[in-house]
């Protein structure tokens, strides 16, 4: 049993990405470490998730936001890494250091790590944002490979921060074309991964609907990050389900937020 | 001040309680706080079978509110009793249940199994829900439904408390109240959400699946309030208040317009300790007041 783990905390920096600022603008929110009176911090793994408030969401909106960890360390640190989307996201962009922000988690499942496995980790978007530390962590990065699939420039996600520890790619689309490629790839190299692979993946739904149904093809272990609005983040409100094939709609915040591809239905 | 308040025969620790389908079995939120902290709670509706709800996606932001379409999904009543609630610590605080089925009868099987199990204070019935097609809000609707349904609830419980949870979703609540007490309710509680729905002029899309739901929340504490004001004017049974409750001075606000207790729904949303934490600012609030008894404060509004 851990303490309680919803804390009281306040914004540590806010770093932005790339140009410009609005809708689309990519930031890295550092709140600062609430302690470690939730031993559950101590153990927390990439694919985990936080639920976030910020004091001032006031009353609109009313619900918290999901976001997956991207790195939680007590002197650094829990960051997040968000892409500026709508109304949750706006407030978020506008903290400024030292503003209160109720934080609960971690909480949810976490990416499977084999370090002996070739694995294919494929990020697709603001998806890569639990895969930072999920590479950096890895026992043996040599066995890595990770694909890496966005429209707005490299210069918008942190790149430097996933390269140099595993072999990077990153496929820019910017045309019809490139998505059509950038399928094919991912239809070409998931099934490299189906014998004795694993493939993990985060990023939009249609990116984890190619990748399930070509691991699903082949046979193959791969896991989806899924990521659906949330109200309570704890299992409680049923209101993030997915189609789980033999236990019905289970929560993807409690359940998940990471699922076998062949135990769901997208 | 003692902070017990007693619902038809039930008595809680303090007027705080938990409302269905906002916290879940009890055991999800066993790391955010002490479930004996909390006067009591009312579980996720239960069917008689398991339900698995309605599309995704379920829920949307509202000002102030929250709307959700979750239908009603739940392990059932059974599974309930044999996997959760052993669960719980239904020794120290109520621990009640809210049940939902298609007709009377059904009701009346539900509300037999439940009341005969050990750790189960009381029934909540729920007439109210607007997030399924059979059943919910219809029963609440009509007066002659919603007493046959309390009638059968009340002949297969045994001594056990009913407590009927009304919709606000009527031309005129008291009436509704006054019927199911007529019928043999114990004690009545309300609001349940109000029918709203929320669309995207972009996609010409509704932002739920089930196009309807129930808004929740701050939006509606007014609404409940008022029906809280006039059901407590129409009927002498216990009123379990709730609609928009996020502080210790809205729960006050509830018992002074006739609540005995109170349930917190959406603001478990806001944060998953924020019960618990109400607990202990209502007994600070109520002391920096001076309010000597529930007795003495309850309906003392003065108009």
């Amino acid at each position: 049993m851990f303490g309680n783990a919803c804390q009281d905390t306040t914004v540590k920096s806010l770093t932005r990405f790339g140009k410009g600022e609005g809708d689309g603008e990519f930031i890295e929110l550092t709140l600062e470490h609430p302690g470690l009176d939730n031993a559950a911090w101590k153990l927390w793994k990439p694919g985990q998730f936080v639920m976030v408030r910020p004091e001032s969401f006031g009353l609109d909106p009313l619900m918290g936001r999901p976001f997956s960890i991207t790195s939680a360390d007590e002197e650094q640190g829990i960051s997040i890494f968000f892409q500026v989307m709508g109304q949750g996201t706006r407030k978020l962009a506008s903290l400024k250091p030292g503003e209160p922000v109720t934080l609960w988690g971690p909480l949810g499942n976490a990416f499977a790590v084999r370090k002996d496995t070739p694995t294919l980790v494929l990020a697709g978007g603001i998806g890569i944002a639990p895969f930072y530390e999920y590479v950096k962590r890895h026992e043996q990065p040599e066995n890595l490979r990770m694909i890496f699939g966005h429209r707005p420039p490299l210069a918008c996600y942190n790149w430097e921060r996933a390269q140099g520890v595993c072999s990077c790619e990153a496929h820019h689309e910017t045309c019809r074309q490139d998505l059509m490629d950038f399928i094919a790839l991912i239809e070409e190299t998931v099934p490299q991964y189906c014998n004795d692979g694993l493939i993990i993946a985060c990023g939009p739904l249609p990116f984890l609907e190619t990748i399930k149904k070509v691991a699903d093809q082949h046979g193959g272990r791969a896991q989806l990050s899924l990521e659906n609005r949330m109200a309570c983040g704890v299992g409680a409100c049923l209101g993030c389900v997915c189609d789980h094939k033999t236990e019905g709609p289970v929560s993807v915040c409690a359940r998940g937020p990471v699922f076998w591809s062949d135990e769901i239905e997208l | 001040m003692d902070m017990r308040v007693n619902i038809a025969g039930l008595e809680l620790s303090n007027p705080v309680m938990t409302a269905s389908g906002t916290f879940g079995y009890g055991v999800e939120f066993k790391r955010y706080g002490q479930l004996e902290k909390l006067g009591g709670m009312v579980v996720k509706g239960l069917s008689l079978e398991p339900r698995a709800g309605n599309p995704m996606p379920r829920i949307a932001d509202a000002p102030a509110g929250m709307l959700n379409a979750i239908g009603l999904q739940n392990i059932g009543a059974r599974n309930f009793v044999e996997k959760r609630l052993k669960l719980l610590p239904w020794g120290e605080t109520a621990v009640v249940a809210n049940l939902y089925a298609c007709s009377a009868s059904e009701f009346a099987d539900l509300a037999a199994y439940l009341s005969e199990q050990e750790g189960i204070a009381a029934l909540e019935v729920n007439i109210s829900c607007p997030n399924v097609s059979s059943g919910g809000v219809l029963f609440g609707q009509d007066p002659s439904m919603a007493a046959a349904v309390t009638r059968a609830v009340k002949d297969r419980s045994g001594e056990m408390p009913v407590i009927v949870k009304l919709t606000p979703n009527v031309t005129d609540i008291a009436s509704m109240a006054k019927a199911v007490v007529d019928a043999g309710a114990d004690a009545v509680s309300l609001i349940n959400t109000l029918s709203a729905m929320s669309v995207d002029a972009r996609t010409r899309k509704p932002r739920l699946a089930n196009v309807i739901g129930g808004l929740s929340g701050p939006a509606i504490k007014p609404v409940a309030l008022r029906c809280v004001w006039q059901v407590a004017q129409a009927v002498d049974v216990p009123i379990i208040g709730m609609g928009g409750i996020t502080s210790a001075e809205d729960v006050l606000e509830f018992i002074l317009v006739g609540a005995t207790a109170v349930q917190v729904g959406t603001a478990n949303f806001i944060r998953p300790d924020f019960a618990f934490r109400l607990v202990d600012e209502l007994a600070a609030l109520v002391d920096e007041l001076g309010i000597e008894s529930w007795d003495d404060y309850r309906g003392s509004l003065q108009v």
